[in-house]
């Protein structure tokens, strides 16, 4: 089992340590480049882009304003397409669901399918305090697994890591979970992608059950949507006889027809392709193809406390594109293991603190890790508002009030440590309600310009720590204008 | 037409120069602007870090000191967008929880009127070349909140492109955050001053004399990284370019 | 209370702001999207698109069909092929020295696993994202028989199985049957985030475009 996300210190600090970090750097660098020029390009192609946005955003608004009834419907279609309907409450409830419906079997390996629900509730770990071991299949989630780490991006959970890291995990990790890698292994892609199908296939063979998450869930049908593109998606799809598929509820889409949006805006926001290589569609399960037992369960785990705020709700239009990440300076240079959870970049510092609330020192720290330029609001392919729903946690963090946690309506206190600001504030408020204070401390300010000391005390220190201050002005412009203008003006009215 | 000049706290009291360019600017152009003198600030720093409420009186105050005037100019991406965005959802939050119900409409009242210095020349004057003269080559940094929640697209780069004597130098990465975000620069300081430095390479990369922007305050970050790294970069605000002719250079 | 309860209850009262009258279909979804984004010729989209993401690409009438797949699969050194029950027997007429293998549910993965090649018509070809979309009919057999072994030979026939877009491609699909959507052959971006063929899927995908 690789680590956790537990016991992390705050955003600011862990970022810090990344920026220090310049192998990292570079690594994200690179990538997170290579992937944003591409996104450009493959969005370019369509003239309607800006459309297909707009119709993404609105049927995930019309999905969660009735997502009960939707949940209902996909319930009854995928009943009666021959799976089985789990419901769970939290990570712990699909845990225990999921590790009953795998010891049931009688197996005690799973093959695993890349899924972010199951990441988010440590299902892995679960697993293996119950003695069954998860085999990661997707590549960069079994260079993770393989290297002991933690996921550090949506799409491509090894980002932080470059070709020749990866081959050295191969070369060291591989034996101890299943093949070696090969001889003299290099670092180049083609071949690191040979040894992960050399060492994984066998593991396809054999696997009798598989988990899984889905990318969409179509009420009208009850058709599950997998999108992906190594091939190891179909291989824990078809090739298993007992298919676990763990979903968030708010996966859930109306109808059939709401793909074709879809499957148009995940492929060119999240690889940058027209359309990835596979994606799987299936309804309950067919005879003699693929599992002959598929058990969907849908985990709440927060959402529906998140569904709960008006502002934050949209949240959950999220298709988990990592469109946001690519583009976000900030993810950039932090590195994805600073955000502390699943869910990193410009999504998880918004999705985190709702899923799990503001109550932790890191999360509460989540939506401060933005500085606000927008680039992941251009970018989302449902357009959600990330910076209005930032500032609107900042306020969450900083004033309190009611939220709902758990189901249940509550009052929050602020968080810690945001006293001083608080007061700060509020006095900077008074002061420009009343100008003509602000006028005198301008003045006072400009006459005081010649002690203006280089670095300054107090929380100033982090700005002197790394730029210069502006020098002070001998006159503010309100005095300027006064002596220059003021009173021709006042004559003239 | 009466038009009123929202110089913004940050120029005030820091950047008092930027003001003065944009009445020396405005007047130039035929323009008589008033400077309403009960204006303060738009509440900015507060809505972003999370007090939305603190910032209520401000948008009332704002409301009041520009009542009567047609349209309201300010020399500030962040701060126009900040009235144009933020002041109709404060209003809207503010009634919806039943404190204030006549601030939506106090925040509608100015939302139409508010503009961004390059939106005023090039969309309300309907000028591009506003005479300039500027010897000096100069890179232009696209702040945030320009771009991306105001719009302003080629219009700052349209004015400098026309200004004599200026040599416009393309800059990498021009569209990447400076790192500044209010207090983010503080809360996030190794992360800002990361963001701060790439940006102050690529500009210094561009050996153009000056950096340009439509935002005191990003240039205040961009300023201050350049300075500390011993750079000979100016950083100038586009008001100051615009304003600059042969027999005055600012 | 099951959990059943506790999800939808805590998803009714989230949803408090939405007046109780209001229908799904009174949140409006505007489709004013484009249908396609094709110019005429969308068979030829769909061979470039196809190339470009690394699918051979191949034209045949039907009395060159034979000779062609038979060609194929020597120049892969194919011994064996998958065939689907419903795939017209001409197809492999010319493949003599190749061992048929039946598409069987007794088939185990290992059985599969030891096979070379596959040959299979599809549902639906979508030109705009060179995508190929198997719906498991007679032709295209069971979903794995396309997955395991390393060479995929699929056959479309031009024009009328392809469509232009993924609008048009979705309306083609019986949404119940299962479904694979394969666009070029298997690949990863998981390494620095750039694109490389070829990792669990099949690593050499043949596409025939049958005209006639």
């Amino acid at each position: 089992m690789s680590g956790t996300y537990l016991g992390m210190p705050a955003f600011p600090t862990a970022a810090a340590s990344a920026t220090r970090d310049g192998q990292l750097r570079a690594n994200l660098t690179h990538a997170t480049h290579t992937i944003r020029d591409k996104r450009a390009r493959a969005v370019a192609e369509l003239p309607d882009w800006a459309l297909l946005r707009e119709a993404g955003a609105a049927i995930k608004d019309r999905t969660l304003r009735h997502l009960d009834g939707y949940l209902e419907r996909l319930e009854a279609a995928v009943t009666a397409a021959g799976g089985q309907v789990h419901w769970a409450e939290d990570a712990e409830a699909a845990n225990r669901i999921v590790t009953d419906l795998v010891l049931a079997t009688g197996e005690r390996e799973v093959v695993k399918v890349k899924s972010m629900a199951t990441q988010e509730i440590g299902l892995n770990a679960a697993l293996e305090r119950a003695g069954v071991r998860a085999y990661e299949t997707d590549l960069a989630e079994l260079i993770v697994q393989l290297g002991d780490d933690l996921p550090s991006h949506i799409l491509v959970p090894a980002i932080h890591r470059n070709r020749t890291e990866i081959r050295d995990i191969f070369r060291e990790r591989m034996a101890e979970w299943g093949r070696a890698a090969p001889e003299g292994l290099s670092d180049r892609p083609a071949d690191l992608a040979e040894a992960a199908r050399l060492h994984l296939r066998q593991k396809f063979l054999d696997a009798k059950v598989a988990v899984s998450g889905a990318n969409f869930m179509v009420a009208e049908t009850g058709t599950m949507v997998v999108v992906e593109s190594e091939g190891n998606g179909r291989m824990c799809l078809t090739l298993p006889e007992t298919l676990i598929s763990v979903v968030g509820i708010e996966k859930v889409v109306p109808s059939w027809r709401d793909l074709e949006v879809f499957l148009q805006l995940l492929p060119r926001s999240s690889t940058a392709e027209r359309m990835n290589p596979y994606t799987s569609m299936w309804t309950g399960t067919t005879d003699d193809d693929g599992p002959r037992a598929f058990h969907l369960v849908l985990l709440d785990n927060g959402r529906t406390d998140t569904l709960a705020d008006t502002v934050g709700r949209q949240a959950l239009r999220c298709i988990r594109c990592s469109a946001c990440l690519n583009v976000c300076p900030v993810y950039e240079r932090a590195g994805g293991h600073a955000y502390g959870s699943a869910y990193p970049g410009p999504i998880g510092a918004i999705l985190t603190p709702q899923l799990r609330g503001v109550g932790s020192e890191l999360d509460a720290s989540l939506p401060y890790a933005s500085s606000l330029c927008g680039a992941c609001y251009e970018v989302c392919p449902v357009a959600i508002d990330i910076p209005e729903v930032l500032v609107h946690l900042r306020e969450r963090v900083v004033e309190g009030g009611e939220v709902t946690r758990n189901g249940r309506r509550v009052r929050i206190r602020p968080a810690r440590g945001h006293a001083a600001e608080r007061a700060a504030m509020r006095a900077a408020r008074w002061t420009l309600d009343h100008p003509g204070v602000l006028r005198a401390g301008q003045r006072l300010a400009g006459r005081m310009r010649g002690l203006q000391p280089r670095r300054l005390p107090g929380p100033g220190r982090a700005w002197t720590a790394s730029r210069d201050l502006p020098p002070l002005p001998a006159e503010p412009f309100r005095e300027w204008w006064r002596r220059t203008r003021g009173e021709q003006r006042e004559a003239g009215r | 037409m009466r038009v009123a000049l929202f110089v913004t706290c940050v120029n005030d009291t820091l950047f008092p120069r930027t003001g003065q360019a944009v009445v020396t600017l405005l007047e130039r152009l035929g323009v008589t602007v008033d400077f309403p003198e009960e204006q303060s600030c738009c509440g900015q720093a507060q809505f972003n870090t999370g007090y939305r409420r603190e910032t209520e009186p401000l948008v009332r105050r704002f409301a009041r000191a520009f009542h009567g005037y047609d349209h309201i100019v300010t020399p500030s991406g962040s701060c126009a967008a900040m009235v144009r965005d933020n002041y109709p959802r404060i209003g809207a939050r503010a009634s919806a929880e039943g404190r204030d119900r006549g601030l939506a409409s106090v925040a509608a009242s100015v939302v139409p009127r508010t503009y961004e210095l390059t939106e005023f020349l090039v969309d309300v004057l309907g000028v591009t070349d506003v005479g300039a003269y500027y010897p000096h080559a100069v890179t232009y940094h696209p702040t945030c909140h320009g771009l991306r929640m105001l719009g302003l697209g080629e219009r700052p780069r349209r004015l400098l492109s026309a200004v004599r004597g200026l040599d416009l130098v393309d800059l990498p990465g021009a569209e990447e955050c400076c790192g500044f975000g209010g207090t983010f620069a503080m809360k996030n300081e190794a992360v800002s001053a990361a963001m701060g430095a790439d940006k102050a390479r690529h500009i210094e990369g561009t050996g153009a004399a000056a950096v340009c922007t439509v935002d005191n305050s990003c240039q205040m970050h961009i300023g201050g990284t350049l300075s500390r790294l011993g750079s000979s970069v100016r950083p100038v605000h586009l008001a100051e370019i615009l304003a600059s002719t042969e027999d005055e250079q600012w | 209370m099951s959990a059943r309860d506790v999800v939808l209850g805590r998803v009714r009262r989230a949803l408090a702001d939405v007046p109780r009258e209001e229908t799904p279909e009174q949140v409006p979804v505007a489709r004013s999207y484009l249908d396609s984004h094709a110019p005429a010729d969308a068979v030829e989209l769909l061979a470039e698109n196809l190339a470009d993401y690394r699918a051979l690409v191949h034209r045949a009438t039907a009395a060159e069909l034979p000779g062609l797949i038979a060609g194929l699969l020597a120049a892969r050194e194919a011994r064996s092929v998958l065939v689907p029950v419903g795939l017209p027997e001409s197809w492999l007429a010319a493949a003599g020295g190749v061992r048929r293998v039946p598409d069987e549910a007794s088939a185990t993965p290992h059985a599969l696993d030891a096979v070379d090649s596959v040959v299979t018509g599809c549902a639906v070809a979508i030109a705009e994202t060179g995508t190929l979309v198997l719906d498991a009919g007679p032709d295209q057999g069971r979903r794995r028989i396309t997955l395991v072994p390393d060479h995929h030979i699929c056959v479309v026939r031009v024009p009328e199985q392809v469509v232009e877009s993924v609008p048009q491609g979705l309306r083609r699909l019986v949404p119940e049957r299962p479904l694979t959507w394969i666009s070029g052959p298997s690949a990863t971006s998981d390494i620095e985030l750039d694109r490389v063929e070829g990792v669990h899927g099949p690593r050499r995908l043949e596409v025939v475009l049958l005209a006639g």
